[in-house]
């Protein structure tokens, strides 16, 4: 088995027991990215230098004996919506397209500090709109399952990094699904925290009362140990959770005996794939098997969260979005006055969906219609949270689809953007009511794909989604499933 | 495409500062339409008296303490600046008269 093939938490044993070097783990994921990113794509920036730099810091101090953490020397990759320090992050968009930040994100600072060498920045739809890494400024990245379709979105080039074993772990960010729709379509654990949860201090905002950081992994044991890095108090957020972090490593196998489990009755699309309705029964009868209490669990307005999620999300946009005048950072149009520079540099430097989103967050706060839209909207979001409150009355988890249909193919949906938000409609509700939820692999399409199930817990539920996701990976077999990648040396099929 | 709602859609990216040339124009007006046809789908829902949630978690108001602390260097805040004067960002002349 070559290194990087290996999950994290593998690697992290390999690396105490000194059989390898935190060198050798990152060279090999670093070749990897050598052979395979030319055609996948992965990746805006890359990092080699960098990486190899903190692994041979590592390697010196495990030498010398120090205390480490189980992830130091094992590397990551980093959604480039998150800011690091002198490195390039460009949120994907032509505005930012040479934006090296002054400052590392909390959660950066986080991973520097426990020796996780930073392999690169990946690609992404431009300030995290959108769900299929079509609205990039720079490029599309590709499945690695099937390298004609879209890896998802937002946080594709993090979820292509970690399904194509470019990297072991990465890091994304999800405002209405942009973890867990990737890790759905690649076939990965994506995990989207409690709001508050994870610092959003340095994740460039879009959102900022839906964004929220979260691991892509290979199995729920490695989410669990990402998310202990990254989770936890932060004096630089001020929507930051004031709660201690549990150790979500301990007690993964808790098991799901007792775990009241309710599948989502509501068909909340008519295009769902009716193999992927099955694949959930599926588990669903699984779970029930090992003695779990299951049962269906009605979320009368399922329906209206689209709704709600495109008026909240492009107002805050639109509002975030305002700082990118060409003044202090980023692109700037030649012009003759002020007011001509700030429309040209944004007009020039924002793609057609940052625009689209403006455009309607803009109208949508704009005088004659807050009431109507945007107010309306949050007092839906209200509603949405208390029907997850009740929910949760009667279940400990909640069960469904994480897409309605696996990875589409690349331009499919590209000139629809209803149909491209479309895409998202299991994975907004969550987001509107701020509650942790996960997407995990719920086997193979007759296609070849894979498909995804998503597990939604209350607030700071976190561990319990974990020991689930744990569960369902220990029913798979060995190893985790991986896509049977055609390429050879230098990205040639 | 009604000639009031383009109107409308240029009022809006003036007010956005958002310069969209005329084919983008008719074609996000077009867009704008169709994206509000399912925003407006909450308006079936009967929202008297319901609070608005502008925050997820009930979190109170966070004080901290008022201690200076440090920031960063200004040649580091100004190192992305696309146009520089000292220490200074640089913009055009802000009156639009010649």
């Amino acid at each position: 088995m070559k290194l990087h093939e290996n999950t994290a938490v593998v690697l992290s044993q390999l690396l105490a027991k000194k059989e390898v070097s935190a060198i050798e783990v990152t060279q090999s994921f670093l070749n990897r990215i050598g052979d395979l990113d030319p055609l996948l794509k992965a990746f805006v920036t890359l990092t080699p230098e960098f990486a190899l730099k903190t692994a041979a810091e590592v390697d010196q101090k495990r030498i010398n004996g120090k205390r480490l953490h189980p992830l130091a020397g094992v590397p990551i990759a980093i959604k480039d919506n998150i800011c690091t320090e002198g490195i390039k992050t460009t949120c994907a968009s032509r505005i930012l397209s040479n934006y090296h930040p002054p400052f590392d994100a909390t959660v950066v600072s986080s991973l520097k500090a426990i020796g996780m060498p930073l392999l690169g920045k990946t690609n992404m739809d431009e300030f995290a709109m959108g769900s299929s890494t079509e609205n990039s400024a720079f490029f599309t990245s590709r499945n690695p399952w099937d390298p004609e379709r879209v890896p998802g979105g937002s946080s594709g080039g993090s979820a292509v990094a970690v399904a194509a074993g470019m990297a072991p772990l990465a890091l994304g960010s999800d405002t209405g699904g942009s973890v867990r729709q990737p890790a759905s379509f690649c076939g990965l654990i994506g995990l989207r925290p409690t709001y508050g949860r994870v610092s959003r201090y340095g994740l460039i905002a879009f959102a900022s009362s839906l964004d929220q950081i979260g691991p892509l992994a290979l199995t729920a044991e490695d989410a669990a140990l990402l998310l202990g890095a990254i989770a936890g108090y932060d004096r630089l957020d001020s929507t930051s959770l004031p709660e201690d972090v549990p150790d979500y490593s301990k007690e993964l196998g808790a098991g799901i005996k007792g775990i009241r489990i309710g599948l989502i009755g509501e068909n909340v699309d008519q295009q769902f794939d009716p193999e992927v309705n099955a694949a959930v029964k599926r588990k669903l009868t699984m779970l029930e098997q090992h003695g779990a209490v299951t049962g269906e669990v009605s979320l009368p307005l399922t329906d209206y969260g689209l709704g709600a999620y495109y008026l909240i999300a492009p107002s805050e946009a639109s509002s975030n979005l305002g700082r990118y005048d060409g003044v202090r950072y980023g692109y700037k149009a030649e012009s003759r006055h002020l007011e001509e520079m700030f429309s040209n540099t944004r007009g020039e430097g924002f793609g057609a969906e940052v625009k689209r989103r403006i455009m309607i967050g803009t109208y949508a706060l704009s005088a004659g219609y807050y009431d109507a839209y945007y107010l309306k909207a949050m007092q839906v979001r209200t509603m949405i949270r208390r029907n997850y409150e009740k929910a949760f009355q009667s279940f400990d988890l909640i069960l469904g689809a994480a897409t309605p249909t696996p990875a589409f193919k690349i331009g499919e949906k590209s000139d629809d953007p209803l149909q491209m938000y479309l895409s998202d409609v299991c994975n907004i509700n969550d987001a509107l009511a701020g509650i942790p939820s996960i997407s995990v692999p719920a086997g193979l399409h007759s296609s070849g794909l894979p498909m995804g199930m998503q597990i939604s817990a209350p607030p700071s539920g976190e561990k319990l989604l974990l020991a689930a996701a744990h569960f369902l990976d220990g029913q798979k077999r060995g190893v985790p499933q991986r896509p049977q990648l055609e390429i050879g040396e230098g990205g040639s099929k | 495409m009604s000639e009031d709602f383009l109107k409308e859609v240029e009022h809006v990216s003036r007010l956005a500062r958002l310069n969209l040339k005329p084919d983008e124009k008719e074609k996000v007006a077009g867009q704008l339409q169709s994206i509000l046809g399912i925003a407006k789908k909450i308006q079936e829902l009967d929202t008297t008296g319901v609070e608005p949630t502008s925050h997820v978690i009930n979190l109170p108001a966070i004080l901290r303490e008022d201690v200076v602390r440090s920031s960063l260097p200004v040649d580091q805040v100004l190192l992305n600046a696309p146009k520089r004067n000292k220490n200074y960002f640089q913009v055009p002349r802000i009156t639009a008269v010649e």
